[in-house]
């Protein structure tokens, strides 16, 4: 038995289960209703994990472009970096195109994005809204790997069981029986929508607890449209950049904080 | 399979060492070093020491943080001198100013921006830093406070408070704060920090009577000595179970 050599020692490597759970859910609601020629995008401020506030003003919706506005909800951390990536590619069709990307476009951009990582996605429902190329009011509504489709209203988040069933009352004149003569109106006018949201928001903060503290609210108008008494809201404020034509603007609004 | 004929040891010659044991010794090995797998099992620790909760408020001339002194091993308090406020650097940063040659500077917001894509990236690849950092800062006259911690979460707050700190300690600290970031003077921020290091000494059983506040204002970064609030046990006496009761 010549050359008998120590090997340093190591233990067979029995498979370990992994115990780290890469996400998280930081509560909070967000909505999107679309009007004939504009589009109203919300959300809460409100941060939480568990039982825990973390923050009582952390945005969920972002403007994009001067016609396109996203709204972030689920895993804050996933939904802050997908918006920064989003804003990114945005940019660099800018510089290629010299125009800002379409609203269909981005819709399809973040399909792509979001199904990408389809196999450890972000954990992230999106709702974007803007204005189409033709002028018209748009929301469309994502899962986290990337399904979609356009809607003219949608909530998702920790209140969208609250919410939802409220604006497809309210909006689709579900379960509701017109007048006869009086049919249901197709489009609803911009001071109605924002009554709704507002409403919607004030609601569920009185029955979901990971709902309050502020709205931040945009509303994003097309081209030509009239201020439909926009500026007579307290506190609205303009986020217009370029000179296209759309304007965007914010409104916020104090939520109950308990 | 070792290519070197040195490690090869020598003939055996039964004469003189009739086993084969003469040079095994002091060989260098030339083998695998790792186990095939064990690449697979490395990541996701979980923290072995740990420190406790890490307060922080906005106030009128800036921030104020504070942190105690001790790392935990499990329940053992093992080392009771750990400085966990760092003008820039890990576990608590106050991210203070510094500059680079070309005149551009990296202010506490670009640190903690910083900072989050490395937790978020770490936790992407599943092999997370355990840690909850909270930055703070101040600079053109703007204070700054931000969180991010090992999924990459991040928020600002004018109150912030890690572990458990943000049960116990965060509710008063917003009590005190919410609303009177722009009237608190250094002084009140000071008390309002002490009392609730006090309670959390009180109240969380990994926590030392050992800490150190920090102030970040536009005269630059200040970490203080430690220090000690002062706590009075004499009401145990009176309840069974923590005094000296015989029955």
């Amino acid at each position: 038995m010549p050359d008998m050599v120590t090997l340093p020692y190591s233990s067979p490597a029995t498979p370990q289960q992994r115990q780290f759970n890469p996400y998280s859910e930081n509560g909070g609601t967000i909505l999107a209703i679309s009007g004939a020629d504009f589009s109203v995008i919300a959300g809460d401020t409100r941060q939480s994990e568990g039982y825990s506030i973390q923050t009582r003003y952390a945005p969920k919706v972002f403007r994009l472009t001067d016609n396109a506005v996203l709204a972030v909800n689920g895993f804050a951390a996933d939904g802050n970096m997908f918006v920064k990536q989003v804003r990114q590619r945005l940019e660099w069709y800018r510089h290629a195109h010299a125009k800002d990307m379409p609203l269909r476009a981005i819709a399809r951009l973040i399909q792509t994005m979001l199904y990408s990582r389809r196999f450890f996605p972000y954990y992230v429902y999106n709702i974007l809204g803007g204005i189409e190329e033709d002028g018209s009011g748009a929301v469309y509504s994502f899962d986290p790997v990337g399904s979609y489709e356009r809607e003219s209203c949608r909530a998702a988040g920790a209140a969208q069981s609250l919410v939802q069933p409220f604006l497809d009352n309210q909006i689709y004149f579900k379960n509701q029986v017109p007048q006869p003569g009086h049919p249901h109106p197709q489009h609803l006018p911009l001071t109605t929508v924002i009554q709704l949201v507002i409403d919607s928001f004030t609601s569920a903060t009185e029955r979901h607890i990971e709902v309050g503290d502020g709205l931040e609210m945009f509303i994003v108008l097309a081209k030509g449209s009239p201020l439909y008494g926009l500026e007579n809201i307290d506190g609205v404020q303009e986020m217009t950049v370029t000179n296209e034509g759309e304007r965007i603007f914010v409104v916020r609004r104090n939520l109950k904080r308990d | 399979m070792d290519h070197f004929p040195t490690n090869w040891g020598r003939p055996r010659n039964d004469a003189f060492d009739a086993y084969g044991t003469y040079p095994i010794a002091q060989r260098p090995y030339n083998g695998p070093t790792t186990d095939a797998f064990s690449e697979g099992i490395q990541h996701t620790q979980q923290p072995i020491v740990t420190g406790t909760s890490v307060l922080a408020i906005k106030y009128k001339d800036g921030i104020m943080m504070s942190a105690d002194n001790l790392a935990s091993y499990g329940s053992l308090a093992r080392f009771k001198d750990i400085q966990r406020l760092h003008p820039v650097g890990t576990n608590t940063v106050i991210g203070a100013e510094f500059t680079q040659q070309d005149g551009h500077s990296l202010g506490p917001s670009e640190i903690h921006e910083y900072l989050s894509h490395v937790m978020y990236s770490r936790r992407s690849k599943m092999n997370p830093l355990w840690n909850s950092l909270i930055v703070g800062g101040f600079k053109d006259g703007k204070r700054f406070l931000s969180y991010v911690d090992l999924l990459g979460t991040t928020y600002s707050a004018s109150t912030l408070a890690t572990g458990y700190g943000s049960y116990i300690a965060q509710p008063l600290l917003r009590k005190a704060v919410e609303g009177n970031e722009d009237v608190i003077t250094e002084d009140e921020a000071v008390r309002i920090l002490e009392q609730s290091m006090k309670v959390l000494f009180y109240r969380d059983a990994r926590s030392l009577n050992k800490y150190q506040i920090a102030k970040i204002t536009a005269d630059g970064v200040s970490v203080s000595e430690s220090r000690s609030a002062d706590t009075h046990w004499s009401f145990a006496e009176g309840i069974r179970g923590y005094g000296a009761q015989t029955q």
